[in-house]
């Protein structure tokens, strides 16, 4: 029988969905990590190979979307921390998520050209 | 005297303060069928009523075979928790106004609980996960042959979780009770908290034994649904939170 309606839940919920989805896309960037790092045991020159394309304006991209979903899983980490152990914790939870998503956002803008500056200028030329 | 009093209710009747709301409700009838379906009922009412009162409306006036649980209808009982709107609420302390009933109000059983009909769960892996936290004061030694008092501050400590009604809105709430029913759930859990901290009880670290396993507090994800649904406004992801102090404290 299917369940009906979606939840609806307010910022907790959600904040604990996008926590699940990004562990779940940190995982696969490590487990694709692992293997390339591996790979240079099997061929040095393979793995040359591989890490060039890494250089490409598209990996860039993947590149900042895996900063943004390491940034909000460790700040948002520590706030789940803050809420278990903080004994005010679960009273400023809401707080703690928007200030999370502050610095979060702050963070991702201080990462635009250290990330994507490369790729900027591979697409735009220099 | 007659006539002014006759005015006055033809003036009363002029300015109506009924409206029609659409209840869609999510129907099923193991009887009759395996689907659910949702079915849309148009009543006139009073936005100042509550959607019991809708769904009382559409019980007796329209028809009689839906199926919901109610008994005190003044939100002290806990039998009429349902998701109105995608959210849990007891239908009792809903007032249809505050639920927009611009659009069509969306009724459904509360999530995580098999559906008997319509509305009506079965609450018994409920009230089983209550009663493995053994909710009742657990005392060594003689007793005495008075009260057992307490200070003022020692019962001020678990004052939140004595307002629970057990009416499931937290539990079904509860994205892992969703997906997986051995979980305690927050309700059984603020019912332990309410005597893991009662300075009269001396069960708290059996009780604590047993939310320690791996259906008990450690499952709690803070997703804070439950703080959201509580219809008395139990801070219940505190009390769990609590609870998991307690348990890796032992000070309670």
């Amino acid at each position: 029988m299917p369940a009906g309606t979606l939840y609806r839940g307010r910022e907790g919920m959600w904040s604990w969905v996008a926590h699940r989805v990004t562990g779940v896309l940190i995982f696969f960037f490590l487990f694709v990590h692992v293997l390339d790092t591996a790979l240079v045991r099997v061929s040095p020159e393979a793995y040359d190979d591989v890490v060039a394309t890494y250089k490409t304006p598209i990996v860039a991209l993947l590149e900042y979307g895996l900063v943004a979903a390491i940034l909000f899983h460790a700040l948002n980490g520590l706030r789940i921390v803050a809420v278990d152990f903080w004994a005010k914790g679960p009273r400023y939870q809401k707080q703690m998520l928007w200030s999370v998503v502050g610095i979060w956002v702050v963070l991702m803008v201080g990462a635009l050209y250290p990330v994507l500056g490369h790729a900027v200028r591979e697409v735009f030329g220099s | 005297m007659a006539t002014p009093t006759l005015d006055k209710v033809e003036a009363q009747s002029a300015a109506s303060p009924y409206i029609t709301a659409t209840f869609r409700i999510r129907r099923f009838n193991p009887e009759v069928s395996d689907e659910v379906q949702w079915q849309d009922f148009q009543i006139e009412i009073d936005p100042k009523e509550r959607v019991l009162d809708a769904l009382h409306k559409i019980k007796w006036d329209i028809d009689g075979t839906l199926t919901f649980r109610r008994s005190c209808a003044h939100g002290i009982c806990g039998s009429d928790a349902m998701r109105i709107n995608g959210k849990n609420r007891l239908a009792c302390k809903t007032l249809i106004k505050d639920v927009n009933p611009e659009k069509p109000i969306t009724v459904e059983a509360i999530k995580g609980l098999t559906v008997l009909k319509d509305l009506v769960v079965d609450m018994d892996p409920f009230f089983q996960a209550y009663r493995d936290v053994m909710p009742f004061l657990i005392t060594k030694g003689n007793e005495p042959t008075r009260e057992r008092l307490q200070s003022a501050e020692d019962r001020e400590r678990f004052d939140d979780t004595t307002k629970c009604i057990l009416c499931a809105a937290c539990t079904s709430s509860c994205p892992v009770f969703w997906n997986d029913g051995q979980y305690f759930g927050p309700a059984a859990i603020v019912n332990a908290h309410r005597f893991i901290f009662d300075s009269r009880d001396e069960g708290g670290e059996q009780r604590l034994e047993i939310l320690n396993d791996r259906d008990g507090v450690w499952r709690c994800r803070t997703t804070f649904n439950c703080t959201d649904a509580c219809p008395r406004g139990i801070e219940v992801t505190k009390a769990i939170q609590e609870v998991k102090r307690a348990l890796i404290t032992r000070r309670f």
